[in-house]
């Protein structure tokens, strides 16, 4: 019971960064704007969201200026790509960098100092249901928001203006423009949510679960956070199941090390990526579910008519 | 001007008083060219004006003038006798101005209802369904609002772009070659549509090159040539001759042709071939047999989207066959389905492509490079190095022999017109002596000089012996140059026609499924 209790806990704290920062992933590659550098600014929001809490001990400023932190980066991103015209993956790479070295560099005198855990939110009644209670209903609130953002963000997708002119702009931006949209505006902002949304995930990692900060604390999530919106097919709900399955597959192969297992712990901690890289090639096979939800212009550069 | 007043006096338009739209010496001008030079027009509420011209004679950017895609360098654009700056579409649609594109601006992953949603300011798709039907119902076009655009025809598309322009109660109509997109027999119909519209008080501006439709549907007409205007006349007082006189400056020339003499031995051969496309919103082919034999030109007729692309993709080895069909094809007595595109060619194939830029040639490379990419069997390549002289030698063969207007062979691709530079393409493919050309919207956007000039060249191509295949949208062209016809739709082909029996009547039955039985028929007949 004690060992589906951690997995279940152990779960949803290993997924809740990556849906965070996927979800807003998400809004940036729906608008047609791949944004590569997430581990870079979830870099930045993890160290300005911890230097906040170890000074103030102000949790939710924490989690506040830690978004704004990466969303200042994400605006860097946003006119290099929008309005200098620049390669999305070249500056992705290179805006990514520069968030990993700021990071690096702000957290310098916090190395490897710690927080207290930013102190969790029982749900009443339900945290004290067996099993599941201490499981899934006794975490941070931001644990129980993010599933909530994707049924929001679902939602948004599939029944809001909002969202369809997000989905127009990805899709085609010539076409939303000759409509009368803006598109430059729509992806500014799609781009600004995604590094609020990475920044916060970053935030999560440092004052909620690893509660300390050390370079390379982030360790690819970033990577494993643009991996699971294509092994979403660019859809909220498919997203979030990606980022739990890849909290659990994380739990798992914690669990079997402990149990003491004869196999190399390397080929252990590999588990959960090459289970997204199976899952991502098994869901590629269907190209019409794809073609309906992929942004078409993903990654192309837009230049306005005048 | 007083041809203008004159028209407008015998049509009784406006009572005298103020056009709705007036354009006062508008010119916009592009780096390379002027292409509204000075042009002024007034248009009249419930009038149906034709803007008639070839392709790049400068309808197309007036009329994002209009639509405020574009910004005029100068000139007055006038609504309602006031001076107006169209800054953007959305101000455009404000003031009552509504436009169906010639290239539809429809979002394929999206709904019907989800895409006319996003010009309707605080509309929601779902609450806009019962209208889009009532709109459907009461100017004939029917429509379903849930349907996703992809799944649509192209014909059906249309629909939803003047359904969409109609929702918002539009004063003024602009269609960009709106019958471009249609079979035949959709044309009645859509001219239906447009006089009720009229007849309502709505102004239609209606952009054509086709001289028959503006004669039957319009009241004036404003003819432009190089980015001017020429003429404003009344149609219906006009001939074709007179009208195309004005479009081009001089007569239209016709290609000459010999009756064929086909040899008896298939140069390229289909065998009931099935064919899925790897793109999942492409057409399926279905039971396809084709024969061209040497000395002929078979032509292949129908809507847009109904195949055309994927036939061209097998038969050029774009898309190869798996090895188990690679009988369903032969070319030159090869069976070679499963061939690629370069093996292919060296059995005698060549291949003009749809698209010029990109696929026919090189946009950044030179006419002398783009030659060598599919002329390079002829003694261009000496022990794996390129012999320019002899390359430069075939580019200005073909410059010459097609009469195509460049700096020269240094000339890169992308600074020629859509024109000349196909006519350099058909020239390099001709100049290869192929024994099976597969052509593809042989004179799409090419200005009618150089149409003729293709056309002769490809009779004269058959006249020597050479097998040849054109898809075309044009069905005119197909009538002229071909002397087989087959009409493909949704992935299968009709029985072939020749030429003689082909007319218009029996062609356009064809092209919404008149040869299918069954399922297939019924559909097209409601579609």
């Amino acid at each position: 019971m004690e060992t589906l209790t951690f997995v279940l806990s152990g779960t949803v704290i290993a997924a809740t960064p990556l849906l965070i920062a996927a979800l807003g992933e998400l809004a940036a590659e729906k608008s047609g704007v791949l944004n590569l550098s997430i581990e870079g600014m979830m870099s930045l929001g993890a160290v300005a969201a911890f230097i906040v809490v170890k000074n103030t001990g102000d949790y939710w400023l924490g989690v506040f200026i830690g978004g704004v932190a990466a969303m200042l980066l994400a605006a860097l991103f946003a006119v290099i790509v929008l309005f200098l015209l620049g390669n999305q993956v070249a500056s992705g790479l290179a805006v990514g960098i520069l968030g990993g070295g700021m990071a690096a560099l702000i957290g310098k005198p916090y190395e490897s100092a710690t927080v207290p855990p930013m102190p969790s939110f029982p749900i009443p009644i339900l945290s004290h249901a067996p099993v599941i209670g201490r499981g899934l209903f006794d975490h941070v609130l931001l644990v129980y928001m993010a599933p909530a953002i994707a049924v929001l963000m679902w939602w948004i997708f599939k029944s809001t203006k909002v969202g369809l002119v997000l989905r127009a702009t990805g899709e085609s931006p010539e076409t939303t423009h000759a409509i009368g949209y803006n598109v430059l505006v729509v992806r500014f902002l799609s781009v600004l949510f995604g590094g609020f949304m990475a920044g916060i995930a970053g935030a999560f990692i440092s004052i909620a679960s690893a509660t300390l900060w050390s370079d390379g604390l982030i360790a690819g999530r970033g990577w494993i956070v643009v991996a699971l919106v294509v092994f979403g097919a660019w859809r909220a709900e498919r997203v979030a199941l990606g980022a739990y399955l890849f909290g659990a597959a994380t739990i798992g192969q914690l669990l079997v090390q402990s149990i003491g297992v004869e196999v190399p712990s390397q080929l252990l901690t590999s588990v959960p990526y090459i289970a997204t890289i199976v899952a991502i090639a098994l869901l590629s096979m269907d190209g019409k579910r794809i073609r309906l939800n992929a942004p078409v212009s993903l990654g192309r550069v837009y230049r306005e008519a005048h | 001007m007083d041809a203008n007043a004159s028209a407008n006096q015998a049509l009784n338009l406006g009572k005298g008083d103020t056009p709705l739209l007036e354009l006062v010496g508008v010119t916009k001008a592009f780096p390379s060219i002027v292409a509204n030079n000075d042009v002024s027009l007034s248009v009249f509420s419930g009038e149906i004006h034709a803007v008639l011209g070839e392709n790049g004679a400068g309808k197309s950017t007036l009329m994002k003038l209009i639509y405020g895609v574009l910004a005029p360098d100068s000139g007055q654009i006038r609504w309602q006798g006031q001076d107006v700056a169209i800054g953007a579409p959305a101000q455009a649609r404000s003031l009552g101005i509504g436009m169906v594109f010639q290239h539809f601006s429809l979002l394929e992953s999206l709904t019907v209802a989800e895409n006319i949603s996003l010009t309707m300011p605080g509309e929601t798709p779902r609450g806009l369904e019962e209208r889009i039907a009532e709109i459907g119902g009461r100017f004939g076009l029917p429509i379903d609002p849930r349907a996703l655009v992809h799944s649509l025809s192209v014909g059906q598309r249309q629909r939803v772009e003047i359904v969409r322009c109609l929702l918002q109660r539009p004063r003024l109509l602009i269609m960009d070659e709106p019958t471009s997109v249609l079979p035949p027999t959709g044309i009645p119909a859509l001219f239906e549509t447009i006089r009720r519209l009229a007849s309502d008080g709505c102004a239609i501006l209606f952009i054509s090159h086709k001289l028959e439709e503006i004669r039957a549907l319009c009241q004036r007409a404003t003819v432009m040539r190089g980015g001017r205007v020429i003429a404003t006349v009344r149609p219906a007082e006009e001939t074709n001759e007179t009208l195309a006189r004005l479009m081009i400056g001089r007569d239209i020339p016709t290609a000459a042709r010999r009756p064929p003499r086909p040899a008896t031995t298939p140069a390229l051969q289909l065998r009931n071939l099935d064919y899925q496309p790897a793109d999942p919103f492409g057409t399926t082919l279905k039971n396809i047999d084709l024969t061209v034999r040497p000395g002929e030109i078979v032509g292949i007729a129908g809507v847009s989207g109904n195949g055309q692309r994927e036939l061209a993709a097998v038969l050029s080895g774009e898309a190869t066959l798996p090895r188990a069909m690679r009988d369903s094809l032969s070319i030159a007595g090869a069976r070679c389905g499963d061939w690629g595109a370069d093996k292919r060619r060296r059995l005698g194939l060549a291949f003009v492509p749809e698209e010029r830029n990109g696929r026919g040639a090189v946009p950044e490379m030179s006419l002398t490079k783009n030659s060598l990419l599919t002329a390079h069997r002829f003694g261009m390549v000496r022990r794996g190095m390129i012999a320019f002289a002899q390359v430069r030698a075939y580019a200005e063969a073909c410059i010459k022999d097609m009469d195509v207007r460049c700096s020269g062979p240094g000339a890169e691709a992308r600074s020629l017109s859509g024109g000349n530079l196909q006519k350099f393409i058909i020239g390099r493919e001709i100049g290869l002596k192929p024994k099976v050309l597969i052509v593809s919207q042989p004179t799409w956007g090419v200005d009618v000089g150089a149409a003729a000039t293709i056309r002769r060249r490809i009779i004269e191509l058959r006249d020597s012996g050479t097998a040849v295949l054109a898809i075309s949208d044009e069905l005119e062209e197909l009538l002229e140059i071909a002397d087989r016809i087959h009409v493909i739709f949704r992935g299968r082909l009709s029985p072939s026609l020749v030429r003689e029996e082909a007319d218009g009547a029996l062609i356009g039955g064809y092209m919404t499924g008149g040869f299918v039985g069954g399922h297939d028929a019924r559909t097209a007949v409601t579609a």
